[in-house]
């Protein structure tokens, strides 16, 4: 039983607070329910989590990191995209 | 004087701790870091059981002995644990082997014993019932893999299992004292949970494709302080740091 040998999962995790899962890291497992279960036991020991995802990381499509200037950079001049220019009412709550 | 009460308590933290102590021996040796934490998560959870379980002991006896002094201050004839629990780690699937069976009987004996009349340990039965759920969904999941793996992983679980096997009939065990806690509404008749714990056994052991070991001859002695040479070692380890600087912390 050598990692060599045992697929890639990343693990996201929704924390007590949080509203979505969030990417935290990555683990070796033979199948899915070892993954959860190594998930669980690697990341959360201090009690950050309420549900689980693993994901096989060779299902995961990444962007070509070549491409960064074609698909990022467009968007660095256009400060009025974010939301600051609002006043959110108390009333409205966590967005 | 040793009252029934503080001598059971006493025998469920031993129970805890030395098993606790055996996992923890895993740290920088697991097979991987997963495992490395998973084995060490468990070991913490039995380790925290065994302090409230002692802590509560220590009261109940009311002599001011404190945790501490239970877990390190006794020497291995006052240890009360189970026979099973002492044995070392040999290899990865003689540990999941021995976590399987020893889980598959704790979970139903914290579940009864939630219902205890003593209101402590009904509470630690309630935490540690969730915590030995997953140490038994653990080590199940492993040993069907083990069991149903490559040659080699089943060749170990295997001779783990047969290793083993002797060491179960003395979970089913009730000392005399223990007894007349059960029909007080205390404690938990073990016997009693033997029909539950071999279900759940066959059922692991069906998926991991292992046959079930004839029962025979059946050790016992740890609940008597008779212990196996290994706790001997296993303790005077555990106990050196406190022995050498009493009433040290962090």
């Amino acid at each position: 039983m050598t990692e060599k040998k045992m697929p890639l999962w990343e693990v996201f995790i929704r924390s007590r607070n949080g509203l979505a899962h969030q990417h935290c890291g990555s683990i070796h497992a033979p199948d899915a329910e070892m993954a959860l279960i190594a998930a669980r036991d690697v990341y959360t020991r201090r009690g950050e989590g309420l549900s689980i995802w693993v994901v096989p990381s060779a299902a995961i499509v990444a962007s070509d990191p070549a491409d960064k200037d074609m698909l990022f950079e467009p968007t660095a001049s256009k400060v009025y995209r974010h939301p600051t220019f609002y006043e959110i009412p108390d009333e409205v709550g966590h967005m | 004087m040793s009252t029934p009460l503080f001598a059971y308590t006493l025998r469920l933290a031993d129970d805890a701790l030395v098993l606790g102590h055996r996992l923890s021996e895993w740290t920088s040796r697991a097979p991987t870091l997963e495992e490395e934490m998973a084995l060490a998560n468990i070991a913490l959870d039995l380790i925290g059981q065994a302090r409230v379980l002692y802590s509560y002991a220590g009261e109940v006896e009311g002599r001011g002995r404190s945790e501490d002094d239970l877990a390190y201050f006794r020497d291995e004839a006052a240890f009360g644990n189970l026979l099973v629990n002492e044995l070392p780690n040999g290899d990865f699937a003689f540990t999941v082997v021995r976590q399987a069976l020893v889980s598959a009987f704790m979970l139903p004996y914290w579940t009864a014993l939630t219902g205890s009349r003593d209101a402590t340990l009904a509470a630690i039965a309630a935490k540690a019932e969730k915590e030995v759920s997953y140490h038994l969904r653990h080590a199940a999941e492993w040993l069907v893999r083990l069991g149903d793996g490559t040659d080699e992983s089943r060749r170990r679980s295997i001779a783990a299992l047969e290793e083993l096997w002797p060491w179960t009939g003395e979970m089913f065990e009730m000392p005399d004292d223990e007894r007349a806690l059960a029909e007080a509404g205390i404690a938990v008749d073990r016997a009693a949970l033997k029909a539950e714990w071999s279900r759940t056994v066959d059922t692991i052991l069906e998926e991991a494709t292992l046959d079930r070991p004839r029962d025979g001859w059946m050790q016992t002695g740890g609940r008597r302080g008779v212990h196996t040479e290994h706790l001997g070692t296993m303790l005077a380890v555990m106990q050196s740091l406190a022995r050498a600087h009493p009433g040290a912390t962090w």
